[in-house]
């Protein structure tokens, strides 16, 4: 074993397994976040959700994916067959790509096994940018996806959903462009470093708009709801993926939630100091099994924002699509280019960082008083039902 | 039609503040909502196989036809049920009452009813002057064959022996008790086949064949029936 070992690279040996660690770990757990998800709408809904395969219903992802498995695969005619069978891979792929860079764990540490590094490629400081590069690839699986399967509906469910993407793209990128700036870092990891001084070096604390427009939008960019336009699974015909089925849409649905994962651990690194956690959980956190702990504070954030997607789903009704693009380029990309003007504003003339924290709110505010005088103005110009009724009745 | 011009009420828009404009509020206020139900959860689901749903006492399920006091076949083979049924699955083949029957004329020597055809409206129920033919609350009924749910006399007076103990299908002829076929000159009219609440206009009618059952728990609150 030492002498097979020795003409490997030990580099190699620790990528491949983290590699594996990933894909595996991120594969069961999206199949158990979907059942945790039928749970929570269930409990939300006062139904039972599902709870029939096993105690509590724990092997229905076992038996999902026998169905989706053993379930026809159709592939229509006239389809595109090559671009039909590579866009549900594009659009797992690629979110998976994306969390080569996220740390999901402490980062050269004492106490790890060798082979294990909690981040697959490491120095890449470019992280931010691969993701947001890699990550708006998966448009393609959708709009390639939605024109191979030959139907009007996948083609103008494509077009809905790209549309989309691509929208909430600009204010997801521009948004982080503040912390990178006060980071003067690309770098996913050593943003983390950055926030685990204190409970107070967290981004969240000096970018809280910052911090709303990178969730709004990646929600979006995930297609869940309340952006889910690109599926309506209640009430237009499916969407893109219409003509999939079995394992291809499966992927697609892998690819989401994947998505849905890498964002809360985006939100979690970003904004809420990675693996810090005051007294629990600091770099100089020397104790056995500090690792541990470090990842189990990682892994708790990332959980809570994923219940919070969740409960999200539930709770906001789906926009309209042009409420979509509205909010989108009528509040979120302002706002994010607001925001960074404050940054670089704040950063050239040396003030103090928590000057971010009442500008952020006051963007906030400012743009709530000009969609009140806005929406105002316009009840203002149209005749009032008074008015109406009077015409109405002459 | 055009709608009439006093029928049209206009309704301003209302106003949208600061914070509703944010939507942060609204959200909140979802949110808080949404969790609610996580943290009081009380599901309405019925687990149905193992729970079995507590029907309102008027709901309409595979036919049964009644006995008499002696325990022969109420019916009196008048084909009133099968001329009211819209569905046309009643098939009566009459014949004389053997001359021990002194309450009637006639009996069925065949009655056959396909609870496939049924679309269970209750007609036959109410159509029937001796109360011989009423629904159950039998809801769960599978056959293997065609043949097999063509309910022919005997199986119908088979659900009667099953059903006449059960709570949820009193006996309604002569106020609970069995009677002979042709005592309906003499009782007093009992309650139809779909019981109407005191509060319903039809209660109020003076037709015969409505009963006022002001004194009668509504059948939905019936907490017997979830058995
Ligand atoms: S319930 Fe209606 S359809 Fe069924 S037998 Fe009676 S009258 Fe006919
Ligand atoms: S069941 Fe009633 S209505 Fe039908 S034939 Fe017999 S007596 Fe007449």
């Amino acid at each position: 074993m030492d002498a097979i070992l020795e003409y490997i690279p030990k580099e190699l040996i620790t990528t491949l397994v983290t590699i594996a660690v990933v894909v595996g770990v991120t594969l069961g757990v999206i199949s158990y976040l979907i059942l945790l998800e039928r749970k929570l709408s269930a409990w939300m809904q006062d139904r039972r959700g599902p709870n029939r395969v096993g105690p509590m219903g724990i092997f229905q992802p076992l038996a999902d994916g026998a169905k989706f498995l053993l379930k026809e695969e159709v592939t229509p005619a006239g389809a595109d067959k090559v671009l039909f069978y590579a866009a549900p891979g594009i659009g797992f792929m690629t979110t998976m790509l994306a969390f080569s860079v996220v740390p999901f764990g402490p980062v050269g540490v004492e106490g790890i096994p060798w082979f294990v590094r909690f981040l697959i490629a490491p120095d890449v400081n470019i992280g931010i940018v691969f993701i947001f590069a890699i990550t708006s690839l998966s448009v393609y699986g959708v709009i390639l996806g939605g024109w191979a399967s030959n139907n009007k509906y996948s083609a103008l469910g494509s077009l809905r959903a790209s549309a989309q993407v691509i929208s909430y793209e600009i204010p997801l990128g521009m948004s982080i462009l503040g912390i990178a700036l006060l980071g003067s870092t690309l770098d996913i990891n050593t943003l983390l470093m950055q926030q685990t001084g204190s409970f107070w070096d967290w981004y969240f604390w000096t970018q809280p708009l910052a911090c709303l427009i990178f969730f709004t939008s990646a929600l979006a960019e995930a297609n869940r709801l309340p952006f889910d336009l690109s599926e309506c699974e209640q009430e237009l015909v499916g969407g893109f993926h219409t003509e999939y089925s079995s394992m291809k849409f499966a992927l697609f649905f892998l690819g989401e939630y994947a998505h849905v994962i890498l964002t809360s651990f985006l939100t979690s690194i970003l904004f809420f100091g990675g693996w810090h956690f005051p007294w629990i959980a600091t770099p100089e956190s020397a104790y056995t099994g500090a690792w541990v702990v470090k990842i189990g504070v990682l892994l708790f954030k990332v959980g809570m924002v994923i219940v919070f997607i969740m409960l999200l789903r539930w709770t906001i009704p789906r926009f309209r699509f042009d409420q979509l693009m509205n909010l989108s380029w009528k509040a979120l990309i302002p706002l994010s280019l607001a925001n960074m003007v404050a940054v670089m504003t704040v950063l050239q003339f040396g003030w103090d960082r928590w000057w971010l924290t009442p500008i952020s709110l006051g963007l906030f505010a400012v743009a709530g008083l000009i969609s009140v005088a806005m929406k105002r103005a316009e009840i203002r110009h149209r005749p009032s039902a008074a008015e109406l009724a009077h015409q109405f009745a002459t | 039609m055009a709608v009439a011009k006093d029928d049209v009420m206009w309704i301003e828009e209302p106003e949208m503040g600061f914070w509703e404009m944010t939507f942060l509020p609204a959200i909140l206020d979802g949110l808080k909502t949404t969790i609610r139900h996580v943290t009081h959860y009380d599901p309405v689901t019925q687990q149905y196989p193992e729970e079995k749903p507590s029907l309102p006492l008027h709901y309409r399920g595979v036919h049964r036809l009644n006995r008499d006091e002696k325990g022969r076949v109420k019916c009196v083979a008048c084909m009133l049920c099968a001329t009211a049924c819209p569905a046309d699955c009643i098939s009566i083949e009459a014949s004389a009452a053997p001359p021990d029957w002194p309450d009637r004329d006639k009996f069925p020597a065949t009655f056959v009813l396909d609870e496939l055809r049924c679309i269970y409206c209750g007609m036959c129920e109410e159509a029937c002057p001796v109360d011989a033919i009423e629904l159950t609350h039998i809801y769960d009924l599978t056959g293997e064959t065609r043949e097999s749910m063509r309910f022919d006399r005997e199986k119908l007076l088979a659900v009667y022996d099953k059903t006449k103990d059960d709570p949820r299908d009193p006996l309604r002829t002569r106020r609970g008790k069995l009677g002979p076929a042709a005592d309906f000159g003499t009782l007093p009219t009992v309650a139809p086949a779909t019981q109407v609440t005191a509060g319903d206009r039809s209660a109020q009618s003076t037709a015969p064949g409505t009963i006022h059952t002001y004194n009668n728990p509504r059948p939905f609150d019936d907490p017997g029936g979830a058995t």
